[in-house]
């Protein structure tokens, strides 16, 4: 499968790791190109500077071709953007997004979008070791 | 009409300022304190603070009974999201966004949000009506019906110099509506001759711009004329 992330922050290169170690061809983008460090130097994916949200960069990137998108950047609109970009625009097969804010994230469920939000699950997790109890909230 | 602009930067803080003097009921949205406390300071009680891209925000601004939301930030991503969620979750009915990079115009057409301005674009436009290649300048495009008038001088060495309008062999869909000759201006039959200097307005489709252009433009040896400046 060939994956394209945006966005190389801890979940982003931890997930391109991952994917690499189980054979799968694995792009990285970042804006910032000392975000690659986090990758390590034996990373034996690609990467490229650019911006998840540009047309033509996303082009360069090989998104045409790809069978899965990420968008895993720290800003939950530009995650919003980049895969409806990738789902509507390219459709690219499988997209999952990061949104950490709940209520957008339950707007753009409903809208289709593949989204998860980390505040949900973290809290969830956080409340079950507390208590012992599963969470009554989704 | 109840307007809500998100983004209080120069451009939302003058729109709420021209929309407010035009007796509309406005209220901005800036997620920056100092800010705020400047617009209000200005313009009154019509600022709330927040990040206009939460729904908790829209929810407390009223949104679910906004005529427009305008979402002016100075990004792109932020402008997308403010829409979509006014628009879906919401049910706001019209909804407009500035975008900055011209490309995403048609991305955002896809994504639902019909209305965009994008000063980038409008600048290049002038650039573009103010330097002529070849003195051929789009005046309008009717993007509905795939129609433009553009505005062409006739140059001093074009083979159509002396020819008259009926010999000329315009492209398909395209018509000589109006010919402007030493300040008279004159509605053209077939009988009209063309001649140098001649300004002329002629509609035609946009694909058939480039054909119209080198027909006017090609000198009487058949190579290109000069270019006016």
């Amino acid at each position: 499968m060939y994956v394209v992330i945006m966005g190389c922050g801890r979940v982003g290169a931890r997930l391109a790791r991952m994917l690499v170690d189980a054979s799968h061809e694995v792009l990285v983008m970042d804006l910032s190109p000392s975000a690659f460090d986090r990758l390590g130097r034996d990373f034996p994916g690609s990467t490229m500077v650019g911006n998840g949200i540009d047309h033509e960069d996303l082009v360069k990137a090989g998104i045409e071709r790809a069978d899965a998108f990420a968008a895993v950047t720290q800003g939950d609109n530009r995650n919003i953007m980049a895969a409806q970009i990738a789902k509507h625009v390219f459709k690219v097969p499988r997209v999952v997004t990061r949104i950490y804010d709940p209520i957008r994230q339950d707007t753009y469920k409903a809208l289709g979008l593949d989204a998860i939000s980390p505040t949900i699950i973290g809290a969830q997790v956080f409340y079950g070791m507390l208590t012992g109890e599963e969470s009554q909230e989704s | 009409m109840y307007i809500i602009v998100a983004g209080g930067g120069k451009v939302g803080f003058y729109l709420a300022r021209e929309l407010i003097t035009g007796g509309h009921e406005v209220l901005l949205v800036e997620k920056s304190a100092s800010r705020c406390e400047i617009i209000a300071a200005e313009l009154g009680n019509v600022v709330q603070r927040g990040n206009a891209d939460e729904a908790s925000v829209l929810a407390e601004a009223g949104t679910n009974r906004a005529d427009v939301v305008v979402a002016v930030t100075g990004d792109d991503e932020d402008n997308l999201v403010i829409c979509q969620v006014a628009k879906r979750r919401f049910n706001v009915p019209r909804v407009i966004a500035r975008i900055n990079n011209p490309k995403n115009e048609e991305i955002f057409r896809l994504l639902g949000i019909d209305a965009t301005v994008s000063s980038t674009d409008l600048i290049l436009s002038v650039i573009e009506q103010e330097i002529p290649e070849q003195a051929l300048v789009p005046l309008l495009r009717l993007r509905h019906a795939d129609v433009e008038v553009v505005d062409i001088t006739l140059p001093k060495d074009s083979s159509l110099d002396g020819v008259a309008l009926r010999d000329v062999r315009l492209p398909p869909e395209s018509l000589v509506a109006f010919v402007i000759r030493g300040g008279e201006s004159l509605f053209p039959t077939g009988g009209t001759t063309l001649r140098a200097g001649d300004e002329i307005l002629a509609l035609t489709r946009p694909k058939h711009e480039e054909e119209l252009r080198r027909l006017f433009f090609v000198a009487r040896t058949g190579t290109a004329a000069s270019r006016p400046r």
